[in-house]
């Protein structure tokens, strides 16, 4: 399994490569000429996201860094005991769409602090694999083409990410048993 | 409900800094936040323009027509308002791949091409369009089958069975997913 994981991540992005550009030649592309020409957007799409994503990190910094998280995560605590949730992977939910960057570091010091191969540790590896971070993607993916109306993705997204979290609590229960 | 939700973010963190009497909390949050945006966008540049530049090849070449050609009978079932032949579509389809494969640097260039090309047929407007939720939808819940960062990390803390939580990943995507096309396609109705 391990080994079939690594090969698939050492090789995708080389075979990719390779074969889109061999047949691009095939086909009769300039193939360099038209990946110059195709390369020229990157820098206009990456900086027409920086007011979106400003906007959306900073909002999210002063929510986490001020305490309300924190908070939430004690008003939301006698709510997890009733479902029989391990508490400790609550700030982690909480977290999940708002961070990637802060969620991944949550799920590490879990992993550590448990053992990866602890209860705790897996549902918390299953919960930060199995979903992205809502907020952020939201921001970079509508910014990008200056869509400021998101309509119903917000709620979509965190309806997903409810029953991912959920999913993996059931799940990781069955399978590894508590 | 962004609105609401932005706001909320912003006044009970000032709310709940002033109540503790910490304001500085909140300046040096917002500073942060907006540098670690900025170096973000500008780290994107490089791997962006490298994977638009792979994207054109592909679409000269005829690639991207015919990924979207091959996935027809599923596209047209989530996203009826484009054109079975459309580049979205074969955009659409890399920006999956890649989520499942676990390819997130690949996975956003993709993924912000397949906007673009929505964006074409959503006539300049500045309001999401069918399609673009549904994508985004697809997008935030993807099924995942190789967790690369959360393997990676559990290798280095030491896990007897590094991959052990791949199948556990791949039942709560697949239950996610699903609740977010369906999420997506009642709620659809209420968001005009």
């Amino acid at each position: 399994m391990e080994h079939i994981i690594n090969t698939i991540s050492l090789w995708a992005i080389p075979f990719l490569l390779f074969f889109i550009l061999s047949y691009g030649a095939l086909r009769g592309v300039k193939v360099y000429e038209s990946f110059v020409k195709g390369a020229e957007e990157g820098f206009n799409i990456a900086i027409k996201i920086i007011p979106y994503l400003v906007a959306m990190l900073v909002a999210v910094s002063i929510f986490r860094h001020s305490g309300v998280m924190d908070s939430m995560v004690k008003i939301l605590s006698p709510l997890f005991s009733v479902l029989n949730i391990p508490p400790e992977v609550l700030p982690l939910a909480i977290m999940r769409p708002f961070s990637g960057g802060g969620s991944l570091g949550i799920a590490a010091e879990l992993i550590k602090t448990h053992g990866a191969d602890s209860f705790i540790g897996r549902l918390a590896s299953t919960m930060q694999g199995s979903t992205d971070t809502t907020f952020f993607v939201l921001a970079v993916y509508f910014g990008s083409v200056g869509i400021k109306k998101y309509r119903h993705s917000v709620a979509v997204g965190l309806m997903a990410d409810l029953t991912t979290f959920l999913a993996s609590v059931y799940i990781v229960n069955k399978v590894f048993l508590h | 409900m962004i609105n609401i939700i932005w706001l909320f973010m912003i006044l009970s963190g000032v709310f709940m800094a002033a109540w503790q009497g910490k304001p500085q909390v909140v300046t040096d949050a917002a500073f942060q936040a907006a540098q670690v945006a900025v170096r973000y966008a500008l780290e994107l540049i490089g791997i962006m323009s490298f994977w638009l530049g792979v994207m054109k090849v592909a679409q000269e070449a005829g690639l991207i027509t015919t990924l979207a050609k091959l996935i027809k009978p599923l596209t047209g079932k989530l996203f009826p308002s484009i054109p079975s032949d459309h580049p979205a579509l074969g955009a659409i389809l890399l920006n999956i791949s890649a989520n499942i494969l676990g390819l997130g640097n690949a996975a956003t260039p993709f993924g912000l091409k397949a906007m673009q090309e929505l964006q074409t047929l959503n006539g300049q407007s500045d309001k999401a369009s069918d399609a673009m939720c549904t994508f985004l939808a697809l997008n935030t819940s993807c099924i995942t089958l190789l967790p690369t960062t959360i393997i990676g990390i559990r290798l280095t803390a030491g896990s007897q069975n590094p991959t052990e939580i791949v199948g556990t990943t791949v039942f709560a995507t697949t239950l996610g997913m699903t609740v977010a096309v369906i999420a997506d396609k009642i709620l659809r109705r209420f968001s005009r």
